[in-house]
């Protein structure tokens, strides 16, 4: 018979080692499903992995993706990853992600067409503001009335992209284009551009706020009282408490980091590479950011390795789109296996197989 | 002599790391009561999970009436009349004291049958039992009557019962001895697990002690003075705790009328708990696990807050303030459970020094922890209160029972707190260790602090305290000075006689 025993200690190696091994695991399971949809599993995996780097072709124009597709993803999932320790789920960054993009458009919009280097700072913090204001609403309703955070900011999700959808269609909408849904484009406002700080590198100002924010994490999850706090909530909630932690302080604290983080990324991307406030602008990266925490062991510096990895797919994933002509869906497919995988292989860091002689207890 | 009911010849058994049993011969006489001694770590529930076929031994032999005795697994062991009561219950609460009982026979027979088999052997033994009643209802007493009963209905030859006093009022205790000698005159054996020696003295007429996984004595308990038993538990001679007498110092601690409504529908709520607790003084509060403890120690830490009048620091109302502010105005506290409460299991020890070290201790500077100087301050723990640990680097998970709890008794007391509140600061733990705390507590208070030590064990109260008061139901019975309390009062006041009033307070 097979019998589970727990670990003494969780095995440091298969902690390290999992994240790897679902990166294979998906590669061969995605391969499986490419050639069940026709098409050649090798060529797939290649074009999703390697093309977007190695490529002679497109190389040199999907390299500079990388870091705008891993930015935000980076950027999110280490805000998320500091709830994530202390064992509160922010589910909602992608709406936090539109609130925040939606703040800095307003703000640019506003001040339109005037020039003036104040309006970038102004557009940052609101952007941060509107994301952390989205995300009070989940934390709010948690300390006040024991609400579930994951319900309610994932539902706020939904509620984000009507809004969206609304300003796009409303009150954000160009005036000089009628008929056409979406605001005008920022990257043609020059004080309100967030354009690349140097020349075909993909590096934007919010490249630069997620290697703070990398940076700051760090020291604030190792030298700070917070971040030990965070840690003790997570992993003994009644010794938080007898420590003096205030739960309720640290649901808004942590639910406040992650959207104020996921609402700069979303400026970020709308005053940059997006460019407009578009009904079609949210494209997941709040979801996608989960994954990315986890992969990323929620350390800073696994979040900067998995951003990467996944910004990797989703660059492959438009490639493949359009040379093999796979669905959409299929990269989404790819992405949730990669959690998929990496939750089942964690099993084996706490948890280790034994095979029995036929005993019963 | 005794006909020998079960022999044990040689039987040894290793864990990774550990020789858990190594070379263990004895022999339980029919109808005999024998007791298992030793403490933590010492060998005894490998022991007996190998006679109970949980466990099979590395080498060595058993026998029972003479045949060659293997158990494979449990139901092996209760058809040759082994049964077991285990020191944790397996009760379903929602299910009916019947419906259990069926739950753990290989053949149940129909219900109706069983319940009248049950209140036969109820009434027979002496353990008072409807079979109808739901077990969420029923006390821990009772409880063990339903394992009690379940074993007994397998018509046992040897009954192994693991430390089954721990949860019950004196008077309980005389009840399960009262059918404990019932069955031993009828030819049932009884193997005791057990650390509380004066049980084993009055109860038992062999014991066989343990240290280390070897056997080290097999005596008659009743020739041995407890402490002579104790000394071989730990191989060590032991020193009672010192106590010079003083006159009480001025009051430190004032709860008035504390209560406290349970948020949790397992947890008591207090009632209107008044007691003061001076300088210099150690005041024992007694009582039955799940009777309003937990929750004393949790509106007394800062856990919890109550209205702030309720609870006085040195005529300051403190009933508001959280645990840090309590801790930087010298009242520090330790929570019965260690892992999840008193320490994050899954830290390290230095981390969890800083746990109530970091405000009080300044450990931390604007936020930002100095961990250089937790380390250090881990490692005086260490060394002032012989935590046996290869360094303040070990997850507190990894530590015995003991040396977490004198790691985090010692984290408290190097606060240097005027009051300190400890719950139940030496369950678990072995003899040694408890001796340690203890007197750890004892020179606290005489160095001038006040200690409210809440504890189940009486012999430990009776050890320490100056003064005693017993918590019923969430209510405190009047603060009574501990000299001259006989262990019939205190069980009395355990079982909630309010009326025991001192004289001076001019009781009815």
């Amino acid at each position: 018979m097979i019998r589970l025993e727990r670990r003494k200690e969780p095995s440091k190696f298969w902690r390290i080692a999992n994240p790897f091994l679902a990166v294979v695991l998906t590669m061969l399971a995605g391969g499986a499903m490419f050639a069940a949809l026709g098409k050649d599993p090798v060529a797939a995996i290649r074009l999703i992995f390697f093309d977007p780097i190695f490529s002679q072709t497109f190389g040199s124009y999907s390299r500079p993706q990388l870091l705008i597709k891993s930015a935000p993803l980076i950027l999110i999932a280490i805000g998320l990853a500091i709830g994530f320790k202390a064992n509160i789920w922010n589910i909602g960054a992608e709406g936090q992600y539109i609130i925040g993009a939606l703040f800095g458009a307003g703000v640019a919009l506003a001040f339109f067409p005037a020039p003036g280097w104040y309006i970038f700072p102004l557009m940052v913090m609101a952007g941060a503001f509107g994301g952390f204001l989205w995300a009070m609403i989940p934390a709010i309703l948690k300390t006040r009335f024991n609400t579930n955070e994951i319900l309610v900011s994932l539902l706020l999700v939904y509620v984000a992209e009507r809004i969206l959808a609304a300003m796009a269609l409303g009150l954000m909408r160009n005036p000089d284009i009628p008929g056409f849904p979406g605001s005008r484009d920022l990257r043609r406002y020059e004080a309100a551009h967030n354009a690349e700080l140097i020349a075909n590198t993909g590096i934007h100002w919010g490249v630069v706020a997620a290697l703070i924010a990398v940076i700051f994490a760090y020291v604030m999850m190792t030298r700070h009282m917070l971040g030990y706090q965070v840690q003790l909530a997570g992993q003994a909630p009644r010794a938080a408490r007898f420590g003096g932690v205030s739960p309720a302080r640290l649901v808004v604290i942590c639910l406040g980091i992650s959207g104020a983080l996921a609402g700069l990324a979303g400026m970020f991307e709308v005053s940059g590479p997006g460019g407009q406030v578009r009904i079609e602008f949210a494209s997941g990266y709040g979801f996608t950011a989960i994954i990315v925490a986890f992969l990323g062991r929620l350390n800073p510096f696994g979040i900067v390795l998995a951003g990467l990895l996944l910004g990797l797919t989703y660059i492959g994933g438009e490639l493949s789109q359009m040379i093999l002509q796979l669905p959409g869906a299929a990269i989404q497919v790819f992405q949730g296996m990669l959690l998929f995988f990496l939750l089942a292989l964690d099993f084996q860091t706490n948890y280790r197989l034994r095979l029995t002689r036929g005993m019963r207890i | 002599m005794r006909k020998t009911l079960l022999r044990l010849d040689g039987v040894s058994k290793a864990y990774p790391g550990v020789l858990a049993n190594d070379d263990i011969s004895f022999e339980i006489g029919i109808g005999q009561m024998h007791a298992l001694l030793g403490e933590n770590g010492a060998g005894k529930s490998t022991l007996v999970k190998m006679i109970y076929g949980l466990v099979q031994p590395d080498k060595g032999q058993m026998t029972l009436h003479g045949q060659p005795f293997a158990p494979a697994q449990p139901s092996d062991a209760r058809q040759n009349g082994v049964a077991m009561v285990f020191q944790h219950f397996s009760l379903f609460d929602a299910l009916d004291v019947a419906e259990n009982v069926a739950l753990g026979m290989e053949n149940p027979p129909p219900l109706r049958d069983l319940a009248r088999r049950i209140s036969t052997v109820s009434q027979d033994y002496g353990l008072p039992l409807d079979p109808s009643r739901l077990v969420g209802e029923l006390s821990a007493g009772e409880r063990q009557r339903v394992e009690i009963i379940r074993c007994l209905l397998q018509d046992p030859k040897l009954l192994i019962m693991d430390e089954p006093t721990s949860v019950l009022t004196p008077q309980e205790v005389e009840i399960l001895f009262r059918t404990l000698r019932q069955l031993s005159s009828e030819g049932t054996a009884i193997l005791y697990i057990s650390h509380k020696l004066e049980e084993i003295r009055s109860l038992c007429d062999e014991a066989t002690i343990l240290r280390g996984g070897r056997k080290v004595a097999t005596c008659d308990p009743r020739q041995k003075s407890a402490r002579e038993l104790a000394e071989l538990m730990v191989g060590q001679v032991l020193t009672p705790p010192e106590r010079p007498s003083k006159p009480k110092g001025k009051v430190l601690l004032q709860v008035d009328k504390l209560s406290l409504k349970s948020n949790n529908p397992f947890g008591t709520s207090l009632k209107e708990i008044s007691f003061n607790l001076h300088a210099g003084e150690v005041l024992g509060i007694a009582g039955v696990a799940g009777n309003g403890q937990d929750e004393l120690l949790l509106v007394l830490s800062g856990e919890v807050p109550t209205p702030s009048a309720q609870v006085r620091l040195r005529d300051e109302a403190i009933g508001h303030l959280g645990p840090n502010a309590r801790r930087k105005r010298g009242l520090a506290s330790a929570p019965e459970e260690r892992l999840g409460h008193a320490a994050a299991p899954e830290m390290s020890l230095t981390q969890n020094a800083l746990l109530s070290g970091a405000l009080a201790k300044g450990l931390a500077q604007g936020g930002f922890i100095d961990w250089g100087r937790t380390e250090r301050f881990a490692r005086d723990i260490i060394k002032r209160f012989d935590v046996r640990t290869p360094g303040p680097h070990v997850l507190a998970r990894a530590l015995s029972g003991g040396n977490l709890q004198k790691f985090v008794i010692g984290r408290e007391i190097e606060l240097r707190p005027d009051v300190i509140v400890v719950n139940q600061p030496t369950w678990g733990v072995d003899a040694s260790a408890a001796a340690f705390i203890r007197q750890a507590l004892l020179d606290l208070a005489s160095a001038g602090a006040g200690v409210l030590v809440i504890s189940q064990d009486l012999d430990e109260l009776l050890e320490v305290a100056d003064s005693f008061a017993a918590l019923n139901e969430g209510r405190l019975t009047a603060v009574r000075p501990a000299k001259g309390l006989t262990v019939e009062e205190i069980g009395l006041m355990m079982g909630g006689a309010h009326d025991l009033t001192p004289v001076q307070e001019g009781a009815a």
